[in-house]
């Protein structure tokens, strides 16, 4: 009997690919939820969408703007699918996707003790830890991405320059809700979504709570993206001009006297002594309160200052917050081979 | 060639060590018994052989020096876990196609013939299976790896005693035809005499008895005599355990070999394993391992602390 270790002291690893069948084989269901998912939504936003464009179209292309029936073709692009036009509806999608897929791929494993079986096969842990991992990562950030390739679409028609004078409503790109639904940062979230759970899923190694820790999770990180991170990519820029263009972003306003920062809001007691309300009915009808309050404060030398991002930095906006989210994905994920790598029984 | 090497191994979760100083070879070509009761070690000592868990102080190697857990040594060894476990939502057919596609050798004609044999279906889903019958596909994916080592982990606890048989048998064909070297914890004693050629007692996470089942079997022996004469006769002796009656005592005695005539009025027997394995788990101070030339005549040292 040979007492050396035989020439297999270093055997070769298995292939990649036969991770393929494995992976598909175990999580065909949660695949297949997301499928039909998307795919029911994106049947939805197709037909609802070719309303909203046809609707756009006539509305957009109807001469001379703000005639009676062009108010009326405005009006019904207006009031279409308003629920879905912040896009708030589509924000807990990338959430779900990575928490259902994400967080039981490993806490299933643990909580069920067949992590003892999959782990001493010959295909080796970390392999196939890394296997699932980037399969399942690539699939659920392909089907996102293709999904908000059919949002970008969507939502098309409320981003197009020159909305505002034709009545028509007019979106910033970079609007909380809408901004994270297209171009690479709707994929960049699922994805991050995902790692949170993969993560989740090996330090709590219950499926159940795994999914909820990974949901609170997504949910505290998107929000302190919108509220406090996504305006400050670039700088703001700061304009004298009231009238900015409804597709930027205003991140404040407030006024100036003398160069010197005067106030965020007018106080009241300013208000009523330099700009006392006109008396009722005296202008004409559509002259809004705030308007005459801007030109009365004009009048007294006051200047409005406003800060906003234009719609024009969509695409570097876009590049930014997909770098970080890629590169946190990427962090979890490797930390979550590692805790798999060194994890005791 | 050893199957399992361990040398000052130890194993700590938090404070408390599951195993410590363990030091251990197993020749290869044996069905090893791990005994020991519940919370002794076991399945820690299994874990960190078949590389699920890393250990705290020490080191081990598997299949004559390989690192465990490192894919030679997953190559060489199945391992099937406590209770079995499998992909409840899978079918037996999908298991075995799971099991094909993660290790390098899988005997499909055999696994398959095998299941037939035992009536398992391979269209249905594991958790459908009896407890007896998942225990049977888990045995018998593992063995269609032909693996050189095969570790189980308290295989037939949950067991019915037809399930429990028949389980053993597959074990001890695939020992008998195929010289897969097994190494099987159980806290079942009475399987082992069966079944087992090698025994490794553990006892409060050390290893306490060691070594080839004859040898130790021919190592020691029971000798009964008269509770009167107990401490006299007693005080030459190599004494593992005493069982003291009114008028009977019992001694499990070390005798190294050596067949010497015992006095008038007492009577020698030979132990049983089981009798062997109770007598030193209710001496966990006793211990009986390979001396330092251990190997070729497995010549044992006591140690009385």
């Amino acid at each position: 009997m040979p007492a050396r270790p035989e020439q297999n002291a270093s055997v070769r690893p298995l292939p990649w690919r036969r991770m393929i069948w494995v992976t598909w084989r175990q999580h065909r269901f949660a695949l297949t939820g997301v499928a039909v998912l998307l795919g029911g939504l994106a049947v939805y936003v197709w037909l609802v969408g070719r309303q909203l464009h046809h609707a756009y179209a006539l509305a957009s292309a109807c001469h001379p703007a703000g005639s009676p029936v062009c108010s009326v073709l405005a009006s019904s692009f207006q009031s279409m699918d308003v629920q879905l036009s912040n896009g708030f509806v589509w924000q807990p999608l990338p959430a779900l996707i990575g928490a259902f897929i994400g967080a039981p791929l490993l806490a299933r494993e643990l909580e069920t003790g067949t992590f003892r079986y999959a782990w001493t096969q010959g295909f080796g842990r970390r392999r196939w830890t890394l296997a699932k991992l980037v399969l399942l990562a690539t699939t659920v950030t392909a089907a996102a991405a293709a999904f908000s390739v059919l949002l970008s679409w969507y939502y098309q028609p409320y981003f197009t320059a020159g909305n505002q004078g034709r009545f028509l409503t007019a979106l910033s790109p970079l609007a909380s809700g809408l901004f994270d639904l297209r171009g690479v940062v709707f994929a960049a979230w699922t994805l991050a979504a995902f790692a949170i759970g993969a993560l989740a899923g090996v330090l709590i190694r219950r499926v159940v709570p795994a999914i909820v820790a990974t949901l609170v999770a997504y949910a505290g990180l998107a929000l302190a993206a919108a509220t406090f991170l996504r305006q400050h990519y670039l700088t703001a820029l700061v304009t004298k001009n009231v009238d900015v263009p409804g597709t930027a972003l205003v991140l404040s306003q407030w006024w100036t006297k003398g160069s010197q920062f005067a106030f965020g809001r007018a106080p009241i007691t300013l208000l009523q002594r330099i700009c006392p309300p006109p008396p009722p009915k005296a202008g004409p009808g559509n002259f809004s309160k705030s308007d005459f309050v801007g030109q009365c404060l004009s009048r007294h030398g006051y200047t409005q200052l406003t800060s906003y991002q234009p719609a024009s930095r969509f695409w570097s906006f876009q590049l930014i917050e997909g770098s970080w989210l890629l590169a946190l994905s990427l962090l979890l994920i490797g930390v979550t081979i590692w805790l798999v790598h060194r994890r005791t029984a | 060639m050893n199957v399992i090497e361990a040398s000052g191994l130890g194993k700590r979760y938090g404070g408390t060590w599951a195993l410590r100083e363990c030091s251990l070879a197993i020749p290869a070509g044996h069905v090893a018994a791990l005994v020991g009761p519940n919370g002794a070690g076991k399945t820690t000592l299994l874990n960190l052989a078949v590389g699920l868990m890393a250990p705290s102080a020490g080191s081990v190697t598997v299949l004559g020096g390989l690192p465990a857990g490192s894919l030679a040594a997953l190559d060489g060894i199945a391992f099937v876990a406590q209770d079995t476990p499998l992909y409840k939502n899978l079918s037996v057919a999908d298991m075995l196609h799971l099991t094909r596609n993660l290790n390098r050798r899988f005997d499909d004609r055999y696994v398959r013939s095998r299941l037939d044999d035992l009536g398992i279906p391979l269209q249905r889903k594991a958790a459908r299976l009896s407890g007896g019958q998942q225990a049977q596909l888990a045995l018998n994916l593992a063995l269609a790896r032909r693996p050189r080592l095969l570790v189980l982990d308290e295989p037939v606890a949950m067991l019915d005693p037809i399930a429990r048989h028949d389980f053993m048998a597959t074990v001890l064909t695939a020992a008998a035809d195929d010289g897969v070297s097994v190494l099987l914890s159980s806290h079942v004693l009475a399987e082992l005499e069966r079944v087992a050629d090698y025994l490794v007692l553990l006892s409060h996470g050390r290893v306490q008895v060691a070594g080839d089942v004859d040898d130790l079997l021919a190592c020691h022996r029971v000798v009964t005599g008269p509770t009167a004469q107990a401490d006299r006769y007693s005080e030459g002796l190599n004494v593992v355990h005493a069982r003291r009656g009114e008028a009977q005592v019992h001694f499990l005695v070390r005798t190294n070999g050596s067949a010497d005539p015992v006095p008038q009025g007492w009577e020698a027997h030979p132990v049983g394993l089981e009798e062997l394995a109770l007598a030193y788990l209710r001496e966990p101070g006793a211990a009986a391992l390979p001396g330092p030339a251990r190997g070729d005549d497995a010549q044992l040292s006591a140690a009385m602390q």
